[in-house]
C-alpha cells in the first residue's frame, strides 16, 4: 500500500464532487428551505381559520362590518385602511428588491437608502398593525352574549338615499342606567384570597333591556347570515324576547374570549394569524436594522458581494408574501 | 445569480424592460393595479359576481386568483425566482404547492362536514 488516497475514477464526472446544480449559494438556498417550511406553517394556519369559517358558515362575522376604522376619520369606510397598510407593504418590498439591485452594482450609498427606505415602511406597517389591534380590542357599538355564547347586535333602520338601511346602535346610545346598581370592579386588593375580575362592561343586560323596551326603534340582529348576505334582524317582540329570555352578558370590543362582531373564534384566529405575521414583520425589521449597519460599516464592501442583503431582502419579500394573502382571506373573501 | 443576470420580460415576454430597477418599478404598478381592483370589487361588490360557483362565490374566486396573480409576481421578480436553476425553482414551488393544497382540501372538507352536522342534527343555536 504506497498509495492511502483512492481513486474512484468518478473525477470531473456527475458523481464525483463539487456539482452545483442549483447554482445557489448555501446561505440563500438555507433561507429559501426556511421559507417554504415557514409557508408551511402559515397556510396551517390560515386553512385552520377557512376550517373555523367553513364550520360556522352561516353565522361568521362579514369583514367589512368589522374593520371599517380610518384614524382620524369617522364613518365607517371598509378596506381603505387595510389597503394603506398593503401598499405601504408593497412599496418597503419595491425598495429592499432595489437595495438587493444596488447592491449587485456594488453601490453603497444607494443599498444604504433603500434599506433605510424598507425599515421605515416595515415600521410604518407594524404601527398600523398595532393601531388596527387597539381598534378592534376596543370595539365599537357593544353586543349581547347568549347563554348559548352566540352574539346579538343592535341598531335600527332608517332611511338613506330612499332605501330602509339597518345601521347599528351602539349600547351607550340607548342603554338605561340603573341608579344605585353601580358595581365596582373587583381588585384583588379589595378582598379576601385576592381574587380578582376583568374589567366589568360599562352596563349590566338588565340596563341594556330596560333601554331596549324604552326605545321603540331599536331591533336586535343575530349573528345567522340569510339568502341576501346580510345578518337576520329580528323582529321587535323577537328582540326583546331573546335578550330578556337568553342575554348573560354585555360584551364590548374583543380578546381572546368574547367578541362583540361574533364568534370569539373570529378574534382569535385575527389576533393569532395577523399577530404572528406582525412578528414575523417586527423581526424583519431588526434583522433589516442589523444589515443596514453593516451596510454602513462597509461589511459587505470588504466581502466585495452583497448577498447578505439579498437573503435579508428573501426574508422580508416573503413577509409581503403572506401579508397579500393574510389581506385576502382576512378582509376580502 | 452568480453573473447577475436578470431576465427581463414578464407577461411571457408582452412587456420587455431595458434594466433591472425598470424592471421592479413595472411589477409594482402591475401589483398596484391588482391591489386597486382587489379593493374597489371589495367596497363595491357587484352583482355580478355574486353567483356562486363550485361551492363559493365568484367574487371570492376572482379574489383568490388575483392573490395568486399577486404572489407570482412577489416571487419571481421580487425575490428572483424568475433567475434560479429550474432546479431550485421546483423544490421550493411544488412542495410547497402540493403540500398546501392537500392541508386546504383536507381542513375545508372537515369544515364543511362539522357544519353538516351541526345543521341537520339537534344542535340550540341560541
Amino acid at each position: 500500500m504506497d498509495n492511502t488516497v483512492v481513486s474512484t475514477g468518478t473525477e470531473g464526472k456527475t458523481w464525483g464532487g463539487g456539482n452545483q446544480p442549483l447554482k445557489a449559494s448555501y446561505g440563500k438556498m438555507m433561507m429559501w428551505f426556511f421559507i417554504v417550511s415557514d409557508a408551511l406553517t402559515f397556510s396551517g394556519f390560515l386553512a385552520a381559520y377557512g376550517f373555523s369559517r367553513f364550520k360556522f358558515l352561516d353565522s361568521w362575522p362579514i369583514a367589512d362590518e368589522v374593520f371599517t376604522h380610518i384614524p382620524f376619520y369617522h364613518e365607517p369606510a371598509p378596506m381603505i385602511y387595510v389597503a394603506f397598510m398593503t401598499f405601504v407593504l408593497i412599496m418597503s418590498s419595491v425598495t429592499m428588491v432595489l437595495a438587493v439591485d444596488a447592491g449587485h452594482e456594488m453601490k453603497k450609498a444607494k443599498v444604504t437608502f433603500y434599506m433605510f427606505l424598507t425599515i421605515i415602511g416595515g415600521l410604518i406597517f407594524v404601527g398600523s398593525q398595532a393601531w388596527e389591534w387597539a381598534t378592534f380590542i376596543k370595539g365599537d357599538y357593544g353586543a349581547i352574549q347568549t347563554k348559548g355564547g352566540s352574539i346579538l347586535q343592535f341598531g335600527e333602520y332608517v332611511e338613506k338615499d330612499g332605501e330602509q338601511v339597518f345601521k347599528r346602535v351602539a349600547l351607550k346610545d340607548f342603554a338605561i342606567a340603573a341608579e344605585h346598581t353601580d358595581r365596582t370592579q373587583h381588585e384583588s386588593k379589595n378582598g379576601i384570597w385576592f381574587l380578582s375580575e376583568g374589567t366589568l362592561p360599562s352596563y349590566t343586560v338588565e340596563e341594556v333591556l330596560h333601554g331596549l323596551k324604552e326605545n321603540s326603534d331599536i331591533l336586535v340582529r343575530t349573528q345567522i347570515i340569510n339568502e341576501d348576505g346580510h345578518k337576520t334582524v329580528l323582529s321587535r317582540s323577537e328582540s326583546i324576547k331573546q335578550i330578556q329570555d337568553n342575554g348573560k352578558m354585555v360584551v364590548e370590543g374583543a380578546n381572546l374570549h368574547v367578541n362583540e362582531y361574533g364568534t370569539p373564534l373570529f378574534a382569535d384566529f385575527f389576533f393569532f394569524i395577523t399577530g404572528f405575521h406582525g412578528f414575523h414583520v417586527f423581526s424583519g425589521v431588526v434583522i433589516n436594522i442589523i444589515i443596514f449597519f453593516n451596510v454602513i460599516l462597509g461589511t459587505y464592501e470588504k466581502r466585495k458581494n452583497y448577498e447578505m442583503v439579498e437573503k435579508v431582502g428573501l426574508y422580508w419579500h416573503f413577509v409581503d408574501l403572506v401579508w397579500v394573502f393574510v389581506f385576502t382571506f382576512f378582509y376580502l373573501v | 445569480m452568480a453573473d447577475h443576470a436578470h431576465k427581463l420580460e414578464i407577461l411571457r415576454g408582452l412587456i420587455k424592460f431595458k434594466s433591472n430597477t425598470q424592471k421592479i418599478w413595472g411589477v409594482l404598478i402591475l401589483l398596484s393595479i391588482v391591489t386597486t381592483v382587489e379593493v374597489v370589487l371589495g367596497i363595491y361588490k357587484p352583482d355580478a359576481f355574486m353567483a356562486h360557483f363550485l361551492g363559493m362565490k365568484i367574487l371570492n374566486w376572482v379574489f383568490i386568483i388575483l392573490t395568486l396573480v399577486k404572489a407570482y409576481y412577489i416571487t419571481w421578480d421580487f425575490m428572483h425566482m424568475r433567475d434560479e436553476t429550474k432546479g431550485l425553482r421546483r423544490v421550493v414551488v411544488w412542495t410547497a404547492v402540493f403540500l398546501i393544497c392537500y392541508l386546504i382540501f383536507i381542513l375545508l372538507q372537515e369544515g364543511g362536514y362539522v357544519f353538516d352536522v351541526y345543521h341537520q342534527e339537534y344542535i340550540k343555536n341560541f
